[in-house]
């Protein structure tokens, strides 16, 4: 699984870092989603897929199967 | 809610042409005054209604239409655009007026939330727990101190949000008669003519002075809104009135509505007691089935747009009902039944979109806290009344109980 968030679409909702909170956080000044790892391994697909689907302004990208290093 | 659509949803159907049911106002609950309005929840995902003026609307219930209009650009949250759908007089006349950030669209809203968004991040959130529970605790410690029975809005769940958004919007506390009783004017769909704008202009005369008195170096949301230096005093005003109505009204209705909710299914309460580690998931599964929004989010379409296999053009509006959705049997089995232990977490109570609640990290905190420190405390919480003789408030924007007596 690879992972990429959009800083443009987000609205600092802060759902991701609640729900995955190894992968996802939130900037100091602003709450703007920051991404930790870009490759969450195995365990972790679960909660970032909550994560993706709960994110208000689908700032969440998720690539599964082909992409590069998956 | 099936997303099979009924004969009547298709591309033909028009908003102005044929019989549209009246939404009423108060939204009166059927048997179970849990359940959605029945007169705002239908079979079909999207429906034609009309309005209390008479203007049609779409009412939409299904879970995947809601999160789309949410979500799509194609629909505007700016209520000066024609066709805006308004629950209610009150709201009509409070258009075009210094419009807070619900009721503005990117980029003008953007620009306004990212102001506020700091302020609730998850981990500085987490950080004012400790405080919380303090409120928590001695508020409760008021309450027993005067003994059982009690009621619960007036001792408890109104008091603990009020306490937490003064101190962090720099609002006095000793006001909050003044402000609490603005607020459910404000609130009021039933509230006459003129008695919500002049609530809103006297809220934003007294956080205008209040703004004026405030120090730059104070350390308070509202001091930072004034040392920024960016924003004119309507702005400031218009914003700090939506945080601080939001951030006591909101919470407090979930509180009494929660308590009651554990009360009329004790085992779950049990449950709760048991294992408190499952309270941080059992208040997403009261604010999915509580939802106390509960007469829908309006928004405008600015373009054509199909949901559902309804053409809704542009100019119409459509109501979002938050409630229905959140019961949507596809997303929610058995959605009408509480189940604290249900991963719930996919709900629209907090809304969705870019609009999503701003506070609902604190919102989250303060349930969490407040409900598992009442189960712990008082083992013994029961009502004082019977059931049957409780009283919602119907009439009012945000749902919930007008008083819930209750005994330990």
């Amino acid at each position: 699984m690879h992972v990429t968030v959009d800083q443009n679409r987000c609205c600092s909702s802060g759902q991701c870092v609640l729900t995955a909170p190894t992968v996802f956080d939130q900037s100091e000044e602003d709450g703007l989603v920051l991404l930790l790892q870009d490759e969450p391994a195995e365990a972790l697909h679960p909660q970032v897929r909550t994560a993706a689907a709960i994110c208000p302004s689908g700032a969440i990208s998720l690539t599964v199967g082909q992409a590069v290093g998956a | 809610m099936s997303q099979s659509t009924s004969p009547s949803s298709s591309l033909s159907a028009s908003l102005s042409t044929g019989q549209a049911d009246l939404l009423t106002m108060p939204a009166d609950r059927g048997g179970c005054p849990f359940d959605p309005p029945p007169s705002y929840r239908k079979e079909a995902s999207v429906s034609r209604v009309s309005l209390w003026d008479g203007s049609p609307c779409w009412l939409l219930n299904g879970y995947r239409e809601v999160r789309t209009a949410l979500t799509d650009r194609r629909f505007s949250a700016d209520a000066r655009h024609p066709g805006f759908p308004f629950l209610t007089p009150g709201r009509r006349e409070l258009v075009g007026d210094n419009p807070s950030f619900i009721r503005l669209d990117d980029p003008e809203h953007s620009r306004l939330r990212k102001m506020l968004t700091g302020d609730f991040l998850i981990k500085r959130v987490e950080a004012m727990r400790p405080g919380i529970q303090r409120i928590v605790d001695e508020t409760l410690d008021a309450m027993l101190a005067k003994g059982s029975p009690a009621d619960l809005v007036a001792e408890f769940a109104l008091p603990v949000p009020s306490l937490v958004i003064c101190d962090l919007l720099g609002v006095p506390y000793e006001d909050h008669e003044f402000f609490q009783r603005q607020s459910k004017l404000l609130l009021d769909a039933t509230s006459p003519a003129g008695t919500v704008r002049q609530a809103v202009d006297e809220l934003e005369q007294y956080l205008t002075a209040l703004a004026a008195r405030i120090g730059a170096d104070d350390e308070s949301i509202l001091g930072r809104l004034v040392a920024r230096g960016d924003l004119t005093s309507d702005e400031i005003a218009s914003n700090a009135l939506l945080l601080l109505i939001a951030g006591h009204e909101t919470t407090a209705n979930m509180t009494s509505l929660s308590t009651l909710a554990l009360l009329r299914n004790p085992e779950q309460a049990d449950r709760l007691r048991a294992d408190p580690s499952l309270i941080r998931g059992a208040v997403e599964e009261l604010l999915r089935y509580l939802t106390i929004v509960h007469t829908g989010l309006p928004r405008v379409a600015l373009e054509d747009v199909e949901l559902d296999g309804v053409l809704i053009r542009a100019g119409e509006g459509v109501l979002c009902m938050l409630s229905t959705a959140n019961r949507d049997e596809e997303l929610f089995a058995a959605g009408s039944e509480l189940d604290v232990e249900r991963d719930a977490r996919r709900h629209l109570a907090f809304g969705f979109g870019v609009h999503q609640c701003l506070g609902q990290p604190l919102a989250r905190a303060e349930l969490q806290i407040a409900l598992e420190t009442l189960l712990r405390r008082l083992p013994e919480l029961r009502l004082a009344v019977p059931f049957e003789e409780l009283s919602f408030r119907t009439e009012t924007i945000v749902y919930g109980l007008r008083a819930l007596p209750i005994a330990w």
